[in-house]
């Protein structure tokens, strides 16, 4: 299975993300934002970072960047897209999830590794977990506290697309805990920690993120089943 | 040419630490009773010919602002009187 990492300028994480994938026993395949092509990707991943640096919003930019034609065209067709951080920001940007992300309630950086409840696994990205399971994954963002008004929270619990909650201490003020959404279809997820820095003993505080990356090759393969 | 001033706030609803850090040090300077800050962003653009509004309109809701947490008003200048003028 081939899986798209897009690299936009100031993305820092998509190295990680590619080696995430690997490691999950996908190919990773580097995707450019000025691309105007997927390259026959199986599934796409935004990472983390500071696109276009962040000017104007978080996401705001890349958000028109060439590429996000083609990865919209491919999300609304059913492709699994995943947002990590920066990511999660674009997909908000481009209206392929609701709400928004904002600066930290208390305005500090958070970087730390974060516990977790995922919530569903009723994703592309999440169906290897089971749903209530805790997770540690680093949280790493400045702009990480995410905003809806109550129709769009209620929805989103109502329909079962709160992904991921905070566990503990809400690290940013984010509304209801919400630490990860997905759409209605489930195939695009944004996720504000960081699944890909937690997929290797030797480096991260878990290997608990390396699910969401063996989660999409075991989706892809159901679909091509 | 053609200046239009895009001004972009917030939403009352939405919570703004930023304003609020400014507010808490506003005390340090002497002045009290200050109740609120609030920040947003000016926006100021030329063009060659006058835009439609609706062109602009749609620059700002599509990029310049995000109608999910913000509101925006668009108000296009003359030549004759330049935006930004300092106080």
């Amino acid at each position: 299975m081939r899986i798209g990492v897009v690299t936009f300028p100031g993305s820092l994480d998509d190295v990680d993300a590619a080696r995430a994938v690997r490691l999950a026993g996908g190919e990773a395949v580097s995707l450019w934002h000025a691309d105007d092509q997927l390259y026959g990707v199986d599934a796409i991943i935004l990472p983390g970072g500071f696109s276009y640096g962040d000017y104007l919003r978080c996401g705001a930019i890349a958000r028109f960047a060439p590429v996000m034609e083609s990865v919209m065209a491919a999300a609304a067709a059913g492709a699994p897209v995943l947002g990590i951080c920066n990511g999660f920001q674009v997909l908000c940007e481009a209206h392929l999830l609701p709400g928004a992300l904002t600066r930290n309630q208390h305005l500090h950086f958070r970087a730390r590794d974060q516990r977790l409840q995922v919530e569903t696994n009723r994703t592309a990205w999440t169906m290897g977990y089971t749903p209530g399971q805790e997770i540690v994954i680093p949280l790493k963002s400045g702009e990480g506290r995410y905003v809806a008004d109550t129709a769009t929270l209620d929805e989103l619990e109502r329909s079962g697309r709160v992904v991921a909650r905070y566990v503990d201490d809400n690290p940013n003020g984010s509304m209801r805990d919400i630490a990860a959404i997905c759409n209605e279809a489930g195939n695009v997820v944004g996720m504000m920690p960081h699944p890909e820095h937690a997929v290797d003993p030797l480096t991260g505080p878990s290997t608990d993120g390396l699910t969401v990356f063996t989660s999409v090759l075991k989706h892809l393969a159901g679909v091509a089943a | 040419m053609a200046r239009v001033v895009v001004d972009v706030m917030l939403k009352p609803e939405i919570l703004d630490p930023q304003g609020q850090a400014v507010a808490n040090a506003l005390p340090r300077l002497g002045v009290t009773g200050v109740t609120s800050v609030r920040i947003g962003r000016r926006i100021e653009l030329e063009f060659t010919e006058p835009p439609e509004p609706e062109t602009v309109r749609q620059l700002a809701d599509r990029l310049l602002a995000n109608p999910v947490i913000e509101d925006y008003t668009v108000s296009f200048v003359s030549d004759e009187e330049p935006a930004g003028e300092p106080a």
